[in-house]
Order: C-alpha cells, then sequence, then structure tokens
C-alpha cells in the first residue's frame, strides 16, 4: 500500500509538471490553431540555460533566465518563422514547426553533447517522510509549483483582459479581430507564456531523482504531448487532466514493472501513448475537448 | 447629448468615411469596381443589394479584414476622418473609431454575456470601458439581466443586441452594421431599428447594409445600391424610396401582384444585374 501511495504521489508530482508543458500546447493551439512541436525543444532550451548559468549567477537567476530565454526563443519562432510562414493550412505549419524543432534540437544536442548537466537546485536529494510514505523534495516542489502556475493561469485566462482577448481569438479570430485585438500580440503571448512554462516544467524534469540535463530530455518533453492530445487539444481542464492521467500511468507503470514483466521493459515510456490512443478511440476529441462544429 | 460620442481618435474635422474607386478583389475574382461612397460624421448611410452584390465584401474592405478571406484592395482608397483605412490591420481600424458588427452575429457563444461585451472594449483604452458598458445595458438593459449567461444561449434578437452592444463598446464614430435584422422576427427587426436611430442620435455615424430595404431607407439619409460589384444608384434616401427602379427591385412594389415591402431580397439566388423585363417578372413573381 505504501509502495502504491508513493507512486500515486510521484505520478501526480510528475503528471502536474506534464500539465505545465500540456497547458503550453493548448495556449498556442488555441491562439493560432497550430500544433505546436516545437515545443520539447523550447524546453530543452530552458533547461540548457539554466544549466549553463546557474554555476555564474547561482540557482534562482539562472531559472529566470532559463525561463525568459524559452520565452524568447518561443516569441522568436512565432515572429521570425510562423508569422511570415504565408502558406493556407495549419498542417503546413504545424509541419513547420517540426522543422523548427529538428533545428533547435541539433543545435542543443551538440552543445549538450554526451554531458549530464545538473542544475544547481537547492533540494538536492533530499527526502520527506510522511507517515509510511517517502516522498522527493523536489516532487513536492514540483507539485506545489506547477499548481499554482496552472491555478495563476487559469484565473488569468478567465479574468484578464490578456484572456478574455486570448478566448476570443480561439473561438473566432476575425470577430476578434473586428473588436480591436491584436491577432499578432495574442499570438506572440501564446508563444511566449507557453515557452516559459516549458521552461519551469524543464527545471523539475531535470532534478532529483533525475541526474540532470542530457540529451534525452527533449523525449521526456514529447510526454506531454500525449497529456494534451488526450485532454482536448483546445481545453485547458483537458491538459491538466491529460497531465496528471499521463504521469500517474507512466509512475505506476513503471514502478510496477517487475509485476509486468510480460510486457516487457520500459512499459511506463510506452503506456501515456497507449493510454492515448485508447481515450481518442473512445473519444476523438479528446476528454475535454469540444467537438467543433464545421464552419462554412 | 452624450459625452461618449466623440470620436475614439479624436480625428481632424468633420470628414467621415469616405471610400474612393475602390477595387477589390478575391484571387482572380473581381468582387467590387469604382465604389465611391461616403458617410459624412453624424450620418446614416445605407447600402441595398441582393446577395453577392458586394455588400459584405464593402464593408470588409473598411473594416480590414479581407484578409481573412484572401481577398484585397486592388484600388482606390478608404478613410476616415481623412486618415487612410485601406492596408491597415483591423485593429488598427477599431483604434480609430470604426467597428463593425459582423453579419450573422458572431457573439463568443462560449463566453457570458459580460465577458462579450468586454471583449468588445480589447481594442480601446481600459477606462473607456466603463462609460461605454453603461451606456450599452442603458440601451440594452436585457444583456444586464443575461450578464452572466452563455451567450450562445441567447436568442437570435437578444445575440443581435449583444452584437451591436460589443461594438459599441470601442465608443465608435462610425458603425458599421452587416445586416442586423437577418433572421429575425418583424418586431425584433423593428426594436433593432429603433436602436440604430438612437445610436445615430448619440451622435454614432451608421453605415448600413440591409437586404430589407424598406427599412434601411426609412433610417438613412442616403443610401447606394451596389449591384454585381459596381454602385449602380445612389442618392438622398427619400429619392431613392421613391424611384420606380428601386420601388421594383428593393422595396417589391409597383410591380404586378404585390403591393408591400419585402423582408428579403428574392432576388437572393442569383445576383445578376441585368436590367432586362424578364428578371423583372422573374422577381415579381418571388416576391408575391
Amino acid at each position: 500500500m505504501a509502495v502504491f501511495l508513493e507512486l500515486l504521489v510521484n505520478g501526480i508530482s510528475v503528471g502536474a509538471v506534464y500539465a505545465l508543458i500540456a497547458l503550453g500546447f493548448v495556449v498556442i493551439f488555441k491562439a493560432t490553431e497550430v500544433v505546436n512541436f516545437t515545443h520539447a525543444s523550447l524546453l530543452l532550451a530552458g533547461g540548457y540555460v539554466i544549466a549553463r548559468l546557474h554555476p555564474l549567477v547561482g540557482f534562482w537567476a539562472a531559472l529566470a533566465a532559463g525561463i525568459a530565454a524559452a520565452a524568447l526563443v518561443g516569441a522568436l519562432v512565432e515572429f521570425l518563422i510562423l508569422r511570415r510562414a504565408h502558406v493556407g493550412s495549419r498542417g503546413v505549419l504545424a509541419i513547420v514547426t517540426i522543422g523548427v524543432d529538428i533545428l533547435l534540437t541539433t543545435e542543443l544536442t551538440r552543445r549538450i553533447g554526451t554531458e549530464v548537466l545538473a542544475l544547481g537546485d537547492p533540494w538536492g536529494d533530499r527526502v520527506l517522510r510522511l507517515g509510511p510514505i517517502t516522498v522527493a523534495e523536489t516532487r513536492v516542489v514540483a507539485l506545489a509549483v506547477a499548481a499554482a502556475l496552472i491555478v495563476a493561469f487559469l484565473l488569468a485566462f478567465k479574468f484578464t483582459g490578456w484572456g478574455v482577448a486570448m478566448r476570443a481569438t480561439a473561438e473566432d479570430a476575425e470577430t476578434a479581430a473586428l473588436m480591436g485585438v491584436r491577432l499578432g500580440r495574442v499570438s506572440l503571448s501564446a508563444w511566449a507564456v507557453a515557452g516559459a512554462l516549458a521552461a519551469v516544467a524543464a527545471m523539475f524534469l531535470c532534478v532529483f531523482p533525475t541526474p540532470g540535463l542530457d540529451r534525452g530530455t527533449a523525449a521526456a518533453a514529447m510526454k506531454a504531448f500525449p497529456a494534451a492530445i488526450l485532454g482536448g487539444l483546445d481545453s485547458t481542464t483537458g491538459a491538466l487532466a491529460g497531465g496528471l492521467i499521463v504521469g500517474v500511468t507512466e509512475t505506476l507503470m513503471s514502478g510496477y514493472q517487475s509485476e509486468l514483466a510480460f510486457l516487457g521493459r520500459g512499459i511506463g515510456d510506452a503506456a501515456p501513448f497507449l493510454v492515448m490512443i485508447v481515450i481518442l478511440l473512445l473519444r476523438p476529441s479528446g476528454l475535454f475537448g469540444t467537438k467543433e462544429p464545421a464552419r462554412v | 447629448m452624450s459625452g461618449e460620442a466623440g470620436p475614439a481618435s479624436g480625428g481632424p474635422g468633420k470628414r467621415g468615411l469616405e471610400v474612393v474607386g475602390l477595387e477589390v478583389r478575391y484571387g482572380p475574382v473581381r468582387a467590387l469596381r469604382g465604389v465611391h461612397l461616403a458617410v459624412p460624421r453624424g450620418a446614416v448611410a445605407a447600402v441595398l443589394g441582393a446577395n453577392g452584390a458586394g455588400k459584405t465584401t464593402l464593408l470588409r474592405a473598411v473594416s480590414g479584414t479581407l484578409r481573412f478571406h484572401r481577398g484585397a484592395i486592388t484600388s482606390g482608397t478608404v478613410s476616415f476622418g481623412g486618415s487612410r483605412l485601406d492596408g491597415a490591420q483591423a485593429a488598427a481600424v477599431v483604434r480609430r473609431g470604426v467597428v463593425q458588427v459582423p453579419e450573422g452575429r458572431r457573439v463568443f457563444g462560449r463566453m457570458t454575456v459580460a465577458e462579450n461585451l468586454r471583449a468588445g472594449a480589447l481594442g480601446v483604452p481600459g477606462r473607456r470601458a466603463a462609460a461605454a458598458r453603461e451606456r450599452v445595458l442603458e440601451l440594452f438593459p436585457v444583456l444586464a439581466e443575461r450578464a452572466h449567461q452563455r451567450a450562445g444561449l441567447l436568442s437570435g434578437g437578444e445575440q443581435q443586441m449583444l452584437a451591436i452592444g460589443r461594438a459599441l463598446m470601442a465608443g465608435p464614430s462610425l458603425l458599421l452594421l452587416d445586416e442586423p435584422t437577418l433572421g429575425l422576427a418583424p418586431l425584433m427587426a423593428a426594436r433593432i431599428a429603433d436602436t440604430v436611430r438612437q445610436i445615430n442620435a448619440q451622435g454614432t455615424s451608421v453605415l448600413l447594409v440591409e437586404q430589407n430595404a424598406a427599412m434601411a431607407l426609412a433610417l438613412a439619409e442616403r443610401a447606394y445600391v451596389l449591384e454585381v460589384g459596381e454602385v449602380t444608384l445612389s442618392g438622398p434616401a427619400a429619392d431613392l424610396a421613391a424611384s420606380d427602379e428601386v420601388r421594383r427591385r428593393y422595396l417589391g412594389v409597383g410591380a404586378p401582384d404585390t403591393d408591400r415591402p419585402v423582408g428579403t431580397d428574392p432576388g437572393a439566388a442569383d445576383g445578376h444585374q441585368s436590367h432586362e423585363r424578364h428578371e423583372r417578372t422573374r422577381l415579381a413573381r418571388w416576391t408575391a
């Protein structure tokens, strides 16, 4: 039982981090209708800046710089590439983002090389004992920070002018423009916010028990993709639920790997995608996605 | 009367909307040609025409939304208060005080009524929004009652009020109305017409695109008839209402078997502008 609870708490914590990444996907999709495959490299960029800067300026300043850098990279991708790509379909833009992702990831992994970069976080490998269960401090912090960020984000989405502009654009971009909403700004801010969230997620993905940032970190970011999809690409609630489902599934499957040995090793990595496929078979637009009525 | 009537940009002089020699194309298709039109400050002008005549295109050219439909102004100019609007982004047009109520209302259905009104004020500085909101709720008390309902659940008439109210949140000097009475019950259409009168009385000029020619001519001082992308008739609304041509083609009077104004344009199926007799009789038959 204690093992199960431990795994559950860890799963929820990892899931909250995935939710941060998925939220970025969703924000960009809502604001621009583009499925953003560049997300993994935004995350890697944020993590890389934190890893390189923390010996020089300390962890917190490096974290701030990493968040700013990822937001900047996101904004630049939007401003320099997507805004100028005058292609008709959103599908083509999605493929453009794959290209950008490959470029950025190649450059970053070249810089990282075979190293495993520590992030110099203050939590180290300390653990907390809560009754019968033992949880890494980093996991508790991750859960708290992710939850706080998600709540702040949802409140902003609901109540600020930025959020109203974002939702209006998501629903009907032309009419939003008729109301004076500057679509360019909405899109730019969506990419920047998504980048910033990705950098925070990068930090939590690379601290204990993970040894640090390495060239495989980007792959971890791709696990947030099934989270966003299975929640419904246009739903913030969906990103949250999807992240938690993916995190818990992955952690439980890995945790009980010895009992599930007949499924082969590494089932934990594949599980999120299996869950995604099953959910999409049952609900094609995801758990919370809106079924878009055909617009003519 | 109302302190809110001032233009968003404080544009110089008394010049209103001026459209000169406007040509619009959607790719190879020419939708408007050589259109001249003027809406002086404080006036109401109406544009009549069948479906496909280019009425909505004309409004898109003014509001800067042609690009959403892959259209572009290929010659001519659009200006308001002396400053050019052609080539401007939709948001920039709003900031100059020209706001469009889109055809088919297009309220944000997943957002509440209050949020829709808030969305209308996004293009202007926040402090103006509160005053505008008061004015809108005074004009449409029902929007205050329904403030926290989802806009998608309102009736058609209420959605039209919301769409107009949302546009007024930006405190426009010129309001562009695209078919505001389309699909509404006659009583509701009359209410909307009254509202347009009230809005105009508070100092906002109005460019009204309507298939309900009777209503449009009653509201407007000046009217234009668009046929296949060209202005074929223009003049004081009263003169147009009295002209045989307009009475026959758009008011449905003067033709055999009909003596009442029609609500919707009978020539909707094809927007061809031929002046031949057979076309007229066909229209008359459809309106009967």
